[in-house]
């Protein structure tokens, strides 16, 4: 009767201690995931940071939040899911692709192409300009006399 | 002439977009909750701790739900209208008390008044966090199906009470 008890005793104290030389972290991968997840985020309240360095009450909340979802063993899509289901898009830094943000995410190079064709226009207007350009009467008699003063 | 109307045209543009632009809130992020069912959940009363509520207590009332704390500055500044606008019983008015001390709340209640048909009692900020809440006081207006139709963020005003909440809550209840 007494042996289990003494170890229990044992046991416990030695919970205690492992308890003490715990890291500050506690599982260093659920919170390797967190940190990759929140820097994704946007905090709320302090809006350009990320809920990874915001201190503000909220982000702490919901970075434990984000554990708790790490821990149930959510994947990334599904803890961002669940932000965006309660905060909009506007707490992604990373917009994702759909209809709504088409544009957002192809304007770019809407504005590049509408550039290259104006600039591709522009340089075909002024080689047009150029070639239909004929010289008159006077101008011709002019360059050939001056032709010819070269080659004589 | 025509050479300076372009690049005149182009800065009016700009100008208008920015003025629109920089005249937004960056503070009022359209909440996605709207239209969608009010999430659930069931917490303790702030009044009464061996009582639960949960939202699905409302179902077929039009109410406001509003997310307040004692800590909060803009909720006192919000307070006043809150407590006139319960008198009128237009639709019943329930709290969470978010993120606060059970003691500080009913304290706040009885020096301010209060306007609540009951208080619910979040005090790690969950509930909070499925209605999308960021800045405390935020008010929902609940349909009969329970559906959330309008959010406040920030405190209440005369005149979105006026303008959004009264005319939307007795369209509602019709």
């Amino acid at each position: 009767m007494k042996k289990p008890l003494a170890l229990a005793a044992l046991l416990c104290c030695l919970n205690v201690a492992a308890q003490e030389a715990k890291p500050l972290a506690e599982d260093p991968v659920v919170e390797q995931r967190l940190v990759n997840i929140a820097t994704e985020l946007r905090c709320l309240v302090c809006q350009n940071e990320s809920l990874a360095g915001s201190q503000a009450d909220l982000a702490k909340d919901l970075r434990r939040e984000v554990r708790d979802l790490i821990k149930e063993g959510k994947t990334d899509t599904e803890v961002k899911d669940f932000l965006v289901s309660r905060y909009g898009d506007f707490v992604l830094y990373r917009p994702q692709v759909k209809p709504q943000t088409y544009l957002l995410w192809a304007g770019p190079f809407i504005l590049l192409l509408v550039g290259i064709g104006a600039l591709v226009a522009y340089l075909r207007k002024r080689e047009r300009q150029v070639a239909d350009t004929p010289l008159s009467e006077e101008e011709r008699q002019r360059a050939e006399a001056l032709l010819k003063e070269n080659q004589s | 002439m025509n050479k300076f109307l372009l690049p005149l045209g182009i800065f009016i543009v700009l100008v208008a977009l920015l003025a629109v632009g920089l005249n937004l809130n960056p503070r009022e992020v359209p909440s996605p909750l709207i239209g969608k069912p009010a999430p659930d959940f069931s917490v303790p009363r702030l009044h009464a701790a061996d009582q639960s509520f949960s939202p699905k207590e409302m179902l077929g009332k039009v109410w406001l739900f509003n997310v307040w704390a004692s800590w909060c500055v803009s909720c006192r500044e919000e307070h006043p209208l809150l407590v006139e606008f319960g008198k009128t019983g237009t639709v019943p008015i329930v709290g969470l008390n978010y993120k606060d001390k059970r003691e500080d709340g009913q304290r706040w209640l009885a020096r301010f008044g209060d306007p609540y048909l009951l208080s619910a009692y979040d005090a790690d900020g969950r509930v909070g966090i499925n209605y999308g809440v960021y800045g405390v006081p935020e008010t929902y207006l609940i349909d009969k199906q329970g559906v959330i139709r309008f959010k406040q963020i920030g405190p209440i005003t005369p005149e979105v009470l006026q303008n959004k909440i009264i005319p939307l809550a007795q369209e509602l209840n019709k």
